[in-house]
């Protein structure tokens, strides 16, 4: 049963030094994340099914390919700003100007401190700066995001469930058959339609998770020792 | 066989103590021994190889721009220094750090003769650097063919 492993939060790692990946890469392993290196920008593109000029112009493009997107469920883009091509901070202009993953938080990483550099990815809606060398230390930045993606699964869950009435279907039990699965981690109070419109599919995921978790005995938590201290820690 | 390990340990770690003390590692290698485990045993050598062939890689293009007398591309020589630094950086390795800032700067002033200077500089570094370690890292290998475990060595 796949299901543990695919509720793991998942970081699309983007840096174009095979060096600064392979530290990414295990900083964030240790940190109990499942991790997908890229070494440029329009692979990072490319990885989550944004194709150039296609997705922005298709209001359907979540209806129009989901095979594309079945796989693709990143919770965090991490990337490196100075790189040849596309710049880190082209890619976050990019996946804030798209309507599908405006809602994934990204985190720019720089071994500059140039301040001008780290207020315009601010502005531009970077959730974090990280100057290189990254450390674990840093990482417990984004446990917060990390909580919150789970909290809100569980929390949509208990609030959609009343309302669905009808329209629960748990004969999906296989999560490759759901579309896009955003796990936007902005305020629970800023409803979006598109996140509406997800969050349908992702929540019949959920509850059968739960379902099949507590049946088996199971606590999805279990497979994140990590985030049970956190929790109470907050 | 106990006296045996507990000397090579005691070695070990007086040796990675003086690593510090002398100015080749800084915090950062720490950081990066914090992230080696049962799951990744091998990470801190996988990532010193990385580096030392990053090194080769970079001094090369350095030496291969600065040999072209006359016309000389300091922005090329430039990038490269950019990337040494930022790699010894990510690594601890503080003395090639700190001369990568010097010839960083360097670089931007077309200093020829100072880059020169640091880039033969450098490549001892470097050179000197991979060696400790590698004594380091037989020592690591002694105490646990010795039947010993490697110490964590606190470095404050």
């Amino acid at each position: 049963m796949g299901m543990a492993a695919e509720s793991q939060f998942h970081v699309l790692a983007v840096d174009d030094s095979l060096f600064d990946r392979k530290l990414i890469e295990r900083l964030l392993q240790k940190s109990s994340c499942q991790v997908t290196t890229v070494d440029s920008g329009s692979k990072a593109l490319e990885f989550l099914g944004l194709r150039e000029g296609i997705e922005r112009n298709h209001p359907n493009a979540l209806s129009t390919s989901p095979k594309l997107h079945q796989e693709v469920e990143v919770n965090l883009i991490i990337t490196d700003y100075c790189m040849p091509g596309m710049t880190g901070y082209d890619l976050l202009k990019k996946v804030k100007e798209s309507s599908a993953f405006k809602n994934i938080p990204v985190v720019i990483m720089s071994s500059e401190n140039v301040p001008a550099r780290i207020s315009r990815c601010l502005e531009e809606g970077a959730e974090e700066f990280f100057l290189k060398p990254v450390r674990l230390a840093d990482l417990n930045k984004l446990k917060p995001h990390m909580m919150k993606a789970k909290l809100k699964n569980q929390k949509l869950e208990e609030i959609e469930r009343p309302s669905k009435g009808a329209n629960v279907e748990p004969e999906i039990k296989d999560s490759t058959e759901i579309g896009i699965k955003m796990l936007p981690l902005q305020s629970e109070f800023e409803p979006k339609q598109l996140h509406l419109q997800v969050v349908q599919q992702e929540e019949q995921t959920l509850s059968n998770n739960k379902r099949k978790s507590m049946e088996e005995g199971l606590s999805a938590d279990r497979t994140r020792p990590r985030f049970d201290g956190i929790t109470t820690a907050v | 066989m106990d006296a045996l390990v507990a000397q090579l340990q005691m070695q070990f770690r007086d040796y990675t103590i003086s690593l510090y003390q002398q100015g080749f590692l800084d915090d950062q290698f720490t950081e990066l021994k914090k992230l080696q485990d049962d799951a990744s045993p091998d990470f801190v050598a996988e990532v010193l190889s990385l580096f030392f062939e990053d090194c080769v890689k970079l001094i090369g293009n350095m030496a291969r721009a600065l040999d072209q007398k006359g016309t000389v591309d300091f922005n090329q020589v430039g990038a490269s220094v950019h990337q040494l630094k930022g790699s010894s950086s990510s690594v601890g390795a503080k003395r090639v750090k700190g001369l990568c800032v010097s010839f960083k700067e360097f670089c931007e002033a077309k200093n020829y003769e100072g880059c020169v200077r640091c880039l033969q500089q450098v490549d001892i570094e470097y050179k000197t650097l991979q060696t400790k370690l590698q004594d380091m890292f037989n020592l690591e290998k002694q105490i646990i063919e010795a039947g010993g475990r490697v110490p964590q060595v606190d470095i404050n």
